[in-house]
């Protein structure tokens, strides 16, 4: 018997009648992280990881039915059996992993396998099936480690202060704004926009510690800014805002500032490749590391990425999801520059 | 190395062309004598002959990364560029070097006498040595252009900047004949290599648009009318035997048009020319768009002379055998052209006096404009007669007075967000006109509507987007719009046959559906009235 099925809903498992990050309302949602593509309104009932339980009360309402589950610590629905494995994503994010009758499944949802600061660090899982996103599916994308990264970042806040220069970093507010802050924290205050404190707050009530942050004011007077850091969104990018910012240099942090066509697309001072994302090598390895019998690859470059798989001798097959898709995901967002300098 | 990578990692993440001159300036504040020079020489499109195959680089580049081709090609159509691809497809470098860019171009001059198999262990031994970003640049260095948006002009003003000498000297200099062997930092930047005293042009006098009634100019005797013309504002130097020609974006244009060189040194006197460089054809002044055609070529074939042959139309004479005249009268300055093509018995379709325009009465002079698209040109010109030629802009004594434009109604099929301040709503629109029972694209038009049109047609893109490609929503083909444009030419290379020329959006047509607006045939029949003279 088949374990999942790919339905016009989501993901969906069979004996066990639940769904994975479903696109549609469906009654019970399995949760593999707090992005907007990945958990989404209107569900009966949620499953997500413990550190996830804030981010999703937060931003889909207080009175959803929700339940929560650690890392490696199996459930057992309508027989089938559920447990949770480090995604390496973002703050909360799980690989789901499903077992019936001896056959193993994993959902990858998003994943990252170089750890940063912040994140639970990513933990392969032995399965027959495999279902992996490839957002990054290129092998033109290779990131940085975490502590290089982490020197061009602060380089270049020591820069700009020498130039008396404020420095603000565009990230998305969940899981790229507390990723930045860990990669600069003790260099000077950090101001965060409203969005990014809001979910600070949410992370900070699961017991989690983030770096130190200021609530950047709406009325906030320019000279207490002049020098420190602030952490936005990247949808404020021209906005009034970030015009008020006495003497900012602004910097995009995303995986897709790897290419020079996109960083100088926006019109920004600098670009860093910054990801929450498996890069190429990531991706293989992780995958590799599975031992799947066959490959399920989802949102990004599935056909690339599908196609070099079959070619190394993985079974592989691409898979129409709806993830990344979304006008207020980071996928969604930071691919459109992306599109157009390819075509 | 280093140094120079930075420098382009500064001046291509900017747009604004004052970060760019600070950083070109810092560079040759901090820089190498002989780095400045070849900057200098590869920011001008004087780069040595490519030592290495572009095909080579690709086939190594797969070796090493143990890539198949398709992906390769894969990676390189998400990136565009080749170099670049290249430099991120390769493993992370095994050990440090830093070399100056000097160096790289000395080295790289001598591998193209080597063989294939000693290039292919210099370039891997070179990959193999440096960080992404300096592997994109030597790359660069092999044989590719930079195109990192610094224009000459950028580079001049960066280099005026730091050196104190006048610009214009600096763009002479430069384009000069030099070559980084054979010249030092301070020779190239003081013009040991050239004459700029022959070469100095004038900063142009320019015309504001007529803001009055034409009976409140005074006398019409007081006044020349000429016709104006759309092609490239230009200056000819002549000073003992040299020529050049300068255009009003202060770039040393002389290379790309050498018919007029050919023409002006037949001429006896010295003189500084104003005028405009126009495609000529059978006597008749061609579209700008058949002009574009010879604009920025490096070479100049004789088959492209031929198709598109270029001409002057001299507007006014700045400088007459040495003498400075541009303080007398435009009725003096007119007459000593006057006197120099009759006494020099130039006759030449290609370079004539822009033709004054008689009338007897004011009246007259808005039909004659606006039969004026009929030549090809964009309106008039009316000039003071007792005027002297002005520094710049300046109001009252020149003016503009162009053809109404032309409009068609069109829909709006694609919305884009647009830039900067803007970038949170959609203001970069494409417009198609009806072909048969289909649309087809005319137009893409980014500004004429108000701040409160701009926000409600947002909205009504956010409800009515059909698909999205990237940055790009097709919408329901239902906002007409009134499209307004200067001119319009058959073309290859757009879809519906057509180019508009500054294509803007005159207003919302909320009165009109979308089964009313233009077809092709009506577009294009705008194109015949042009020929109906």
């Amino acid at each position: 018997m088949k374990l999942i099925k790919f339905t016009k809903k989501g993901i969906y498992c069979i004996p066990g009648k639940f769904y994975l990050d479903p696109w549609y309302p469906v009654d019970y949602a399995i949760i593999s992280h707090g992005h907007a593509d990945h958990s989404r309104w209107g569900n009966k009932h949620y499953l997500c990881h413990t550190d996830s339980k804030y981010i999703l009360l937060h931003r889909l309402g207080k009175d959803i039915s929700l339940e929560t589950m650690d890392y490696n610590s199996p459930k057992m629905i309508n027989g089938v059996k559920v447990s949770f494995f480090p995604a390496g994503h973002i703050i909360g994010s799980a690989q789901i992993r499903l077992e019936y009758k001896g056959k193993v499944v994993v959902f990858s949802g998003d994943y990252k396998t170089q750890p940063d600061f912040i994140t639970t660090a990513f933990e392969p899982v032995k399965c027959h099936e495999f279902i992996t996103e490839s957002t990054f599916g290129l092998p033109i994308y290779n990131w940085k480690k975490e502590e290089d990264l982490q020197q061009e970042l602060q380089n270049w806040v020591i820069n700009n202060q020498a130039n008396n220069r404020t420095s603000v970093f565009l990230g998305y507010s969940l899981g790229k704004a507390q990723r930045i802050m860990s990669l600069i924290q003790g260099m000077d205050d950090i101001f965060v926009h409203t969005a990014i404190h809001n979910l600070n707050e949410a992370i900070s009530n699961s017991g989690i510690s983030l770096p130190k942050t200021i609530k950047l004011e709406a009325d906030f007077k320019k000279e207490t800014l002049q020098n420190k850091i602030v952490i936005m969104p990247p949808g404020l990018l021209g906005s009034r805002l970030l015009k008020r910012i006495p003497n900012a240099a602004t910097a995009i942090c995303s995986g897709w500032m790897q290419i020079r066509g996109n960083r100088r697309w926006k019109g920004v001072d600098a670009g860093f490749a910054v990801s929450d994302h498996a890069d190429w090598n990531g991706l293989l390895d992780a995958v590799k590391a599975t031992e799947a019998e066959k490959v399920y690859v989802t949102h990004g470059s599935q056909a690339t990425f599908s196609k070099y798989l079959n070619e190394i001798g993985i079974s592989s097959a691409e898979v129409k999801t709806e993830y990344g898709n979304e006008e207020d995901t980071e996928d969604a967002l930071e691919k459109e520059p992306l599109k157009t300098s390819a075509k | 190395m280093k140094q120079f990578s930075e420098l382009i990692s500064a001046v291509e993440i900017t747009n604004k062309t004052n970060a760019k001159i600070e950083a070109l300036v810092n560079y040759f504040s901090t820089a190498h004598n002989k780095d400045k020079l070849w900057l200098i020489a590869l920011f001008t499109g004087k780069r040595p002959k490519r030592p290495v195959k572009t095909t080579l680089l690709k086939d190594w580049c797969m070796e090493i990364a143990q890539l198949p081709e398709w992906l390769f090609l894969e990676s390189y159509s998400t990136v565009g560029d080749l170099g670049e691809t290249i430099s991120l497809l390769l493993p992370e470098p095994e050990y440090q070097q830093d070399k100056a860019l000097h160096e790289f171009m000395e080295e790289l001059h001598e591998l193209k006498s080597t063989s294939d198999e000693d290039k292919k262990n210099y370039i891997l031994k070179t990959w193999n040595s440096l960080e992404a970003q300096e592997r994109f640049i030597f790359n660069k260095l092999i044989g590719g252009s930079f195109r990192i948006g610094v224009s000459k002009k950028t580079l001049v003003n960066a280099l005026a900047k730091f050196s104190g000498i006048d610009s214009n000297q600096l763009m002479h200099s430069i384009i000069g004949n030099w070559t980084p062997d054979s010249i030092t930092f301070d020779d190239l930047l003081s013009g040991e290599h050239i004459n700029y005293d022959n070469s100095k042009p004038y900063p142009f006098c320019l015309a504001y648009s007529l803001e009055k009634n034409l009976e409140d100019l005074g006398p019409l005797e007081d006044w020349q009318v000429e016709y104006k013309w759309d092609g490239i504002r230009g200056q000819i130097v002549k000073r003992n035997k040299e020529v050049f020609i300068w255009s009003r974006g202060e770039e040393l244009v002389t290379e790309q048009f050498p018919e007029l060189v050919e023409i002006v040194s037949q001429f006896k006197d010295d003189f500084v020319l104003d005028g405009e460089i126009l495609a000529i054809k059978d006597q008749a002044v061609l579209l700008f768009n058949d002009l574009q055609k010879r604009l920025n070529r490096k070479n100049v074939t004789k088959q492209l002379m031929e198709e598109v042959p270029v001409g002057f139309y001299v507007y006014d004479i700045l400088e007459f055998n040495g003498k400075d005249i541009r303080e007398t009268a435009l009725r003096e300055r007119r007459q000593t052209l006057e006197d120099l093509f009759k006494t020099e018995a130039i006759n030449s379709d290609y370079f004539k006096l822009s033709q004054r325009i008689s009338f007897k009465h004011w009246k007259e002079l808005d039909a004659i404009r606006n039969e004026a698209r009929q030549f090809n040109s964009e309106g008039l010109m009316l000039k003071q007669k007792a005027s002297p030629y002005h520094v710049g802009r300046k109001k009252g004594d020149w003016w503009k007075w162009k053809v109404d434009p032309l409009t068609i109604d069109a829909v709006m099929i694609y919305a884009q967000k647009g830039s900067g301040r803007r970038s949170s709503k959609y203001t970069d629109y494409t417009f198609a006109v009806k072909k048969d029972d289909q649309l087809v694209t005319v137009a893409k038009a980014y500004s004429g509507l108000t701040n409160e049109e701009i926000t409600e047609i947002s909205r009504w893109v956010n409800k009515n987007a059909i698909e999205k490609f990237g940055p790009v929503r097709t919408v329901k083909p239902e906002l007409v719009f009134e499209i307004a444009f200067e001119g319009i030419a058959l073309s290859n290379r757009h879809k519906s046959g057509v180019a508009l020329r500054f294509p803007r959006i005159k207003r919302w047509r909320k009165d009109k559906p979308a089964s009313e607006i233009d077809t092709i045939e009506s577009v294009k029949a705008l194109i015949g009235s042009y020929f109906l003279m």
